[in-house]
């Protein structure tokens, strides 16, 4: 093997920053899945009945279901009743209510992840609501943002404080008999981030979540729900990582968003949870349903996500577009190396009348990886002169991974227009000769090839995150030149 | 030759693949030189090229190469690069995505940072950059494409130039400049190159084709043929090459032998 490639694959041989385990004190529900374990998670967080009545539905529908095994993943079967469904950090009290009544360690933890939760020390412009295992452990900039009428909170509390609201939306995007992985998220999922943006309001900020596994055998359920009222808009990150341990660990989120007229939801992700060691041992399954429901005329929904985290991602960022006028987005940068598998994409779904909608997804793979592009365009019979833009590019690093495109297309309406474009590249000896050959060291010339590869996503990432994303590809940042 | 040299080539042997190409060449470039190359298809002109700036899949065999005192071949690519040696490339690769001024700032400081000089700023590299341009008649809207991504062939080679005028490298390899240029292109890079000969640089023209020689005048013309240089003589002697073909010089020179 070239020299080339071996130094590219050192450097996606990269070690895994974030698996450090925070030792704090947490109680646990014991393993298992039952009508007990949902009543007893409904009931720490001091449900409403109905909150508990749609879980035990979700519950009962998800035991007459079997796992989808139509993904191009292969893992064995995770055992149901071996995961955790409740872990919490122990608390003196009930709950803390404020940052000063947080255990430190969990404080600590964040800090080592770089989002340090306390507001003087937080970089100015970003809320955020932080998940560790199954509960949000704080909110910050909470009150400049109620001032706004704008609602950010834990699922939780939003549970308690705004049920009409919750009541109202949850499960209107995401049904509790859409698949295996969200039947069960609706029945167990633990806690999550909770907005909602009044009529008229540009959300000032970016709002945040970070999301953490850390306690062992635990699956990690979180729900998000955000609404943008007529005219509202809001940006959204959110960022994820587990600490690495041998076994496999689930997680099996749900993301509902939805915009009514004229509102505008950016929803931009950086996954990167333990993708397991170099031959495939432990890592996180990572197995979410996202979807935005463009409801309202002239909508927007913006899903952009870089997705180099966990042994197995699964998931589908898509927008249904019911609103006429209304559009979707989808941008997308998967890396996957070693033994991970991707299968993920989207769906756009146009009903309303001249609906748009854009796909870029650039997949990245190395090692013995496996990527897969698997996207839907369904154009139904009302969406008269709809139009999708689908762009599909995939980079090989090395001889043995592979690069799969799945693009389904089903039009029923003669005035809408529909493209797709693809590509498959591997990344050339070549570009790398001719960068050294300017003095460009291989290691600076594969970020800068990557780099190169990925710009359309990363430049529809909020601006503090395309630079995690770029560091994540370990890609140093594109100049401000030219 | 009395000026101190820049590149001794002694004997040197390669191949690719365990085929030799490449079967002892010996060539010394002074100070303020302008050599060129020439040769028929296949008889190892952009081997010579490739084992210089060092890419991967040519094996030295045999004879070594002192580049200002040191021994290149032992340098990676990169430290050739930074130590001065510039390859234009025959057919220079697309780089989709990255933005041409980016990559050529990157560059530069590279080879700055060899010399211990402080890196450029934006504003002193647009400046730089600028004036450089204007060298080669290229458009401003060149540093904001991608590198070499959707040029023409005319543009790439222009552009091979214009990183030279920029990164101003003492031993600079030109690989069939020529090829793919038209009279009008070849006349604006053969000026480019011109200009940025040096009394402290020296240039290491291969081609195929005289031509490019009326443009760039060199001062010593090598025959390559089968790997050998047959023949080694003043600018006159392209215009022989020209007139009598290969086939016949190769004929005197195995007559010879």
């Amino acid at each position: 093997m070239s020299t080339a490639t071996e130094t590219i694959e050192s450097l996606v041989k990269q070690e895994y920053k974030y698996g450090f385990y925070t030792d704090v004190e947490t109680e646990s529900a014991p393993p298992g899945l039952n009508e007990e374990i949902i009543r007893l998670i409904s009931a720490k967080k001091k449900e409403p009945e109905w909150m508990t009545e749609w879980r035990l539905r979700a519950y009962r529908h998800w035991l007459t279901m079997t796992e989808p095994t139509w993904q191009f993943v292969k893992f064995p079967t995770p055992d149901f009743q071996d995961i955790t469904y409740y872990s919490a950090p122990k608390q003196a009290k009930d709950a803390p209510k404020s940052l000063d009544e947080v255990d430190p360690k969990l404080l600590e933890t964040y800090e080592k992840l770089g989002i340090p939760l306390r507001e003087r020390e937080r970089l100015a412009g970003v809320a955020v609501d932080a998940v560790f295992d199954s509960v949000s452990v704080g909110t910050t900039y909470q009150k400049q943002l109620a001032e706004k009428g704008i609602i950010f909170c834990s699922m939780s509390e939003a549970i308690q404080q705004h049920p009409e609201l919750v009541r109202k939306y949850i499960g209107s995007v995401v049904p509790y008999t859409d698949n295996f992985y969200a039947s069960l998220n609706s029945a167990v999922f633990t806690d999550g981030s909770f907005c909602y943006i009044p009529k008229g309001v540009r959300c000032p900020m970016e709002l945040s979540t970070y999301f953490r596994i850390n306690a062992a055998k635990s699956g990690q359920f979180e729900r998000t729900l955000i609404i943008a009222d007529e005219g509202g808009q809001v940006s959204y990150l959110e960022g994820c990582t587990a600490p690495m341990r041998d076994e496999n660990q689930l997680h099996a989120a749900v993301v509902e968003l939805v915009a009514l007229d004229n509102a505008q939801i950016k929803y931009s992700t950086v996954q990167n949870w333990y993708p397991g060691d170099e031959n495939g041992v432990g890592g996180i399954y990572n197995f979410v349903t996202k979807r935005g429901l463009c409801k309202g005329r002239n909508s927007r929904i913006t899903w952009t996500q870089v997705e180099t985290g966990s042994a197995i991602t699964w998931k589908y960022p898509s927008c249904v577009l019911l609103g006429d006028n209304s559009k979707g987005e989808f941008y997308s940068v998967a890396v996957t190396n070693n033994r991970q598998q991707a299968d993920t994409g989207t769906k756009m779904i146009h009903i309303g009348r001249n609906t748009r909608s854009t796909i870029v997804s650039k997949g990245i793979s190395a090692g013995r990886s496996q990527n897969s592009y698997r996207g839907l365009v369904k154009i139904q019979k009302s969406a008269a002169h709809a139009r999708n833009f689908s762009q599909c590019d995939s980079m090989l690093i090395g001889a043995k991974c592979g690069a799969h495109t799945f693009p389904y297309i089903e039009v029923k309406n003669t005035t809408a227009s529909v493209e797709h474009e693809a590509t498959t590249s591997k990344i050339g000896e070549d570009q790398i000769f001719y960068c050294n050959q300017r003095g460009i060291a291989t290691q600076d010339a594969v970020n800068m090839i990557v780099n190169g590869f990925c710009k359309e996503v990363f430049k529809e990432l909020p601006m503090e995150f395309a630079v995690e994303a770029q560091k994540l590809l370990g890609v140093s940042l594109e100049g401000s030149v030219g | 030759m009395s000026k101190q040299p820049i590149l001794e080539i002694k004997n040197l042997s390669a191949g690719v693949e365990g085929k030799q190409i490449l079967k002892g060449v010996s060539l010394t470039m002074g100070l303020g030189e302008v050599h060129a190359v020439m040769g028929p298809n296949g008889s190892g002109k952009s081997t010579l090229a490739a084992v210089l700036a060092g890419r991967e899949g040519y094996e030295v065999t045999g004879g070594e190469v002192i580049y200002c005192g040191q021994d290149l071949l032992a340098l990676d690519p990169e430290e050739r690069a930074r130590a001065g040696v510039f390859l234009a490339f025959q057919y220079p690769v697309e780089i989709p995505g990255v933005n041409s001024t980016y990559f050529l700032k990157a560059a530069l400081n590279e080879i700055r940072k060899h010399h211990g000089q402080p890196e450029l700023d934006a504003m002193e590299f647009l400046t730089l950059v600028r004036e450089r341009m204007k060298l080669l008649e290229l458009k401003d809207d060149l540093l904001k494409r991608s590198v070499n991504e959707g040029f023409s062939g005319g543009e790439k080679k222009r552009a091979e130039i214009f990183q030279m005028a920029v990164l101003e490298p003492k031993l600079a390899i030109l690989d069939e400049t020529d090829s793919g240029l038209d009279i009008d292109a070849l006349k604006v890079v053969s000026h480019g190159v011109n200009k940025l000969k040096r009394a402290d640089n020296a240039q290491l023209v291969i081609t195929h084709y005289q031509r490019l020689l009326n443009f760039i005048i060199p001062d010593f013309v090598h025959v390559l043929v089968d790997g050998r240089i047959v023949k080694t003589g003043g600018k006159e002697l392209a215009l022989e090459l020209e007139e009598k073909g290969y086939d016949e010089m190769l004929k005197a020179v195995s007559g010879a032998a």
